[in-house]
């Protein structure tokens, strides 16, 4: 009961001043992070740095939870990377590897097939009504890096958000009651 | 200031930034290993070659592949992708990769292989270009690391042609 009498009275005892210093501390953290990530932006040229393997079709070696770091340069598209892309009617984007490339002469445009290294067939099946080949428009960007496990806190967040509630509030809190 | 939400912070940051400290350095530490990986491909026999109703040219071979990737492997190393790519020109298209053969090396023991195969992908062209079209075979690599920096590579071994006639 104390602790909550304690809270209480440090919300009470908040003055104008400290109030404001905190919005702008609050601020600060949230813009240095979008700083931060259209900075990753700029650097890799992709408009998603970061992505989390949602699926098991690249097991073993991205499983569910993985975070792989995304680059898209002008270097042309080659058999064997594996490439984030999207296809047209569906909103997640998907990460597989690229098993066929045909480069045209005299545009330079490619034509791509993907696969996933744990699936069965090729991925024209995932591919919009008709579609044979993915083009560079569709892709996102290629994997160049990769951290294991990480992505599980966002897999959590997004399947129970109840969770994130819970966090964000006890964070708010946390601000609130802080005596620095 | 020495309360225990304090202490449990620093306590977290530290560990946090020594794990990430840690994974940088192991993926880092993978520039120091310069592998010399070796790998022959014959083509054993032409099962059959034959212009699809499309007009795309498809033919299916038999292939004899054999390498030795031990050298790619490292403590940092959870896996290599391997596979074998057709490679080639026509009039149309400045480049053709077609992946011809894949597998998937969980460890070092693995990685001195030999294996009798005919195409896993189907290898199929974009028009009629495959008479008599010499091509490149490429085993190229993709290094998978625990954590960090990914590596690909590959060799090409060049001098194959396809027979002249639809068989």
């Amino acid at each position: 009961m104390g602790w909550i009498g304690e809270t209480v009275d440090s919300i009470k005892s908040l003055q104008i001043r400290h109030v404001l210093s905190q919005a702008v501390s609050l601020g600060m953290i949230v813009t240095s992070a979008l700083i931060i990530w259209k900075a990753l932006m700029c650097a890799t040229g992709s408009e998603s740095p970061v992505v989390v393997v949602l699926s098991g079709s690249m097991e073993p070696g991205f499983k569910r939870g993985d975070i792989l770091f995304l680059h898209m340069s002008k270097e042309p598209i080659r058999a064997g990377e594996i490439v984030v892309f999207n296809v047209d009617g569906r909103e997640i984007p998907i990460v597989h590897r690229v098993i066929k490339v045909h480069e045209r002469e005299d545009t330079g445009e490619v034509e791509v097939l993907t696969k996933g290294d744990n699936n069965y067939g090729d991925d024209r099946l995932l591919y919009a009504q008709g579609q044979l080949w993915l083009q560079r428009h569709h892709i996102m960007g290629r994997a160049v890096g990769f951290l294991p496990y990480v992505g599980w806190v966002t897999i959590i967040m997004t399947e129970k958000p109840i969770i994130k509630y819970i966090l964000i509030g006890a964070l708010g809190l946390l601000v609130i009651t802080s005596k620095d | 200031m020495h309360s225990f939400g304090y202490r449990a912070n620093a306590l977290l940051t530290f560990a946090v930034t020594i794990l990430a400290l840690m994974c940088a350095m192991a993926s880092v530490s993978d520039n120091f290993n310069s592998p010399s990986p070796t790998s022959k491909v014959q083509v054993l026999n032409i099962n059959w070659f034959q212009k699809q109703p499309n007009g795309n040219d498809e033919v299916s071979m038999t292939l004899n592949i054999s390498a030795d990737l031990q050298s790619l492997f490292t403590w940092n190393t959870k896996q290599v992708f391997v596979f074998l790519a057709a490679e080639y020109e026509t009039p149309k298209n400045a480049l053709n990769q077609i992946s011809l053969w894949d597998g998937i090396i969980p460890s070092k023991e693995h990685a001195k292989f030999w294996i009798h195969t005919s195409n896993k992908y189907r290898f199929i062209d974009q028009g009629s270009n495959l008479r008599g079209k010499e091509f490149n075979l490429t085993l190229h690599w993709h290094v998978m690391p625990k954590t960090g920096k990914m590596f690909a590579d590959k060799i090409v071994m060049s001098g194959y042609r396809l027979p002249q006639e639809y068989r």
